[in-house]
Order: structure tokens, then C-alpha cells, then sequence
């Protein structure tokens, strides 16, 4: 997430909108990504995982108190809404890197 | 003259910073948090001082209280290296095998999530809102798993 803001310039500049989705509160977000954090792309909320159910990425039970998650995922969509590149990490601790986004980001239309 | 037996201390601070070290600095750093290798050099450190300084306290004439804290320092150290590799390697792997998510080629299936002022934001929107005054020529979605 940091990487991403990071090369936010970079990648806004290649036209590509970088949007993280978690089950967090639309108050969390502003309170802790957006002022404390300083995160200055969009954050978006999906408490009750519609977003993350349909794209089949829920977590069970690893969230605050059991509650369920999305699992570290992402996904490179073009205008036509077809998805282009995407990043299914097999580690938690291993994520997509800005280089490799911007490397694919170049390639598109 | 009685002699403070460093290694074993030494080895037993190392074994902490090696363990925590991780969350708090190299994952900063993607070549030091896809794989550990810095974390993994300083456990190795560790573990060498803390076999050593344990090789020096189970001498003839050491006293039993030496024993019993090296002993103790290392099998420490010793599980601080386990819960590491635990953590990294096997509790960070499981994941859900998320089979139906969308392919590259496929359709990203549309949305609608609230943004941190309170309104609905849709994938078709994300898609077409102009980015500096063009349209843009992608989205990225970056699932992850919340703040806490």
C-alpha cells in the first residue's frame, strides 16, 4: 500500500486510478488511511463483502473477532471493464510490486 | 573474577530484534519482505552466539545459575525463530484458494462500495472518471485485508 502511494504520481500519470477495497468503515478509512496514514487514493468499504464475495476472495474468519476478510489481491482492470493483469499472492507477506504494475500499465491502451 | 557471559545475551537480544525486526522495518522493503533473508542472516547470528554463549555456561566450573538462564535465553531464542518461521512460512500461506476469482481476460464482475465520505462509488465510475483530465486507461483493485 505504501509502494502504491508512493508511485501514485507515476501511475495517475499513466492514467492508471489505484482504489483499495477492505471490509473497513468508510469512517476508518478517512480517520486512519486518509488522515493518519496520509493515503491520498481512494479507499473504498465493503463491510459486508458484496465486492469481495463476488470476486471470490473472502477470508474466513481472520479478521477483529473471527469476522471475515479479504485475502491480499489485485487486479488490473482496462476501461471495457475486462480484467488485464492480476496478482493472486501465495503469501501474505508477498505483494504486487509498483515496478511490475507500471511495467504492465505501459502496455495499455 | 566472574565474567558476563555475552554471548549468551548477545545471542538473546539478537534472537528478539531478528524476530520483530520484520514487522517494524524490512517489510518496508520488498527485496526484504518477499523473502526474509535479512531476518533469517540475523536469526543465524543468534542462534551461533546463543549455541556459544549455552557451550560456555555448561563448563565444569560454572554455576548452576548460569546454566539455568543460558538454558532459558536459548530455548527463547530458539522459539522466537520457530514463531517466526511459522509466521512467515506457514501461517502466511494460508489463504483461500479463491478459484472463481476473475481471470485476466474475464469480465471484473461490477460494484458498488461507499467511499470515506459516505457515497456510493461504482466499478463503471472508477472506470470512466477522467484521471488529470483523461480518460483513464485502467483501475487498479487492491484487495487487502483492513486496517487492524
Amino acid at each position: 500500500m505504501r509502494g502504491i502511494q508512493n508511485n501514485l504520481k507515476t501511475l495517475s500519470d499513466e492514467g492508471i486510478r489505484a482504489v483499495a477495497i477492505s471490509v473497513d468503515s468508510p469512517e476508518l478509512n478517512r480517520k486512519y488511511m486518509l488522515q493518519d496514514a496520509g493515503y491520498t487514493f481512494t479507499f473504498l468499504s465493503d463491510p459486508k463483502l458484496e465486492a469481495i464475495r463476488r470476486y471470490d476472495l473472502v477470508h474466513t474468519g481472520q479478521g477483529e473477532k473471527g469476522a471475515d476478510v479479504a485475502r491480499p489481491a489485485e487486479f488490473l482492470i482496462d476501461p471495457s471493464g475486462t480484467v488485464r493483469w492480476r496478482m493472486m499472492t501465495e503469501n501474505l507477506f508477498v505483494r504486487a510490486r509498483p515496478e511490475q504494475i507500471l511495467e504492465f500499465a505501459k502496455q495499455l491502451q | 573474577m566472574k565474567r558476563l557471559n555475552w554471548k549468551i545475551w548477545a545471542g538473546f537480544v539478537l534472537s528478539l530484534v531478528a524476530g520483530f525486526s520484520y514487522e517494524l522495518v524490512f517489510v518496508r522493503w520488498p527485496i526484504t519482505r518477499d523473502f526474509p533473508w535479512a531476518n533469517l542472516i540475523l536469526f543465524a547470528v543468534a542462534v551461533v552466539l546463543l549455541f556459544l554463549g549455552l557451550r560456555r555456561a555448561f563448563k565444569p566450573d560454572k554455576r548452576i545459575v548460569a546454566k539455568i538462564f543460558s538454558s532459558l535465553a536459548a530455548a527463547l531464542g530458539v522459539l522466537l525463530l520457530a514463531g517466526f518461521l511459522f509466521a512467515v512460512f506457514v501461517f502466511g500461506r494460508w489463504l483461500p484458494a479463491s478459484a472463481a476469482a476473475p481471470q485476466v481476460g474475464q469480465k471484473a464482475p461490477e460494484f458498488t462500495l461507499t467511499d470515506p465520505n459516505d457515497k456510493p462509488v461504482t466499478l463503471a465510475q472508477l472506470l470512466s472518471e477522467p484521471i488529470n483530465n483523461k480518460p483513464p486507461k485502467g483501475v487498479l483493485l487492491i484487495f487487502y485485508r483492513g486496517y487492524w
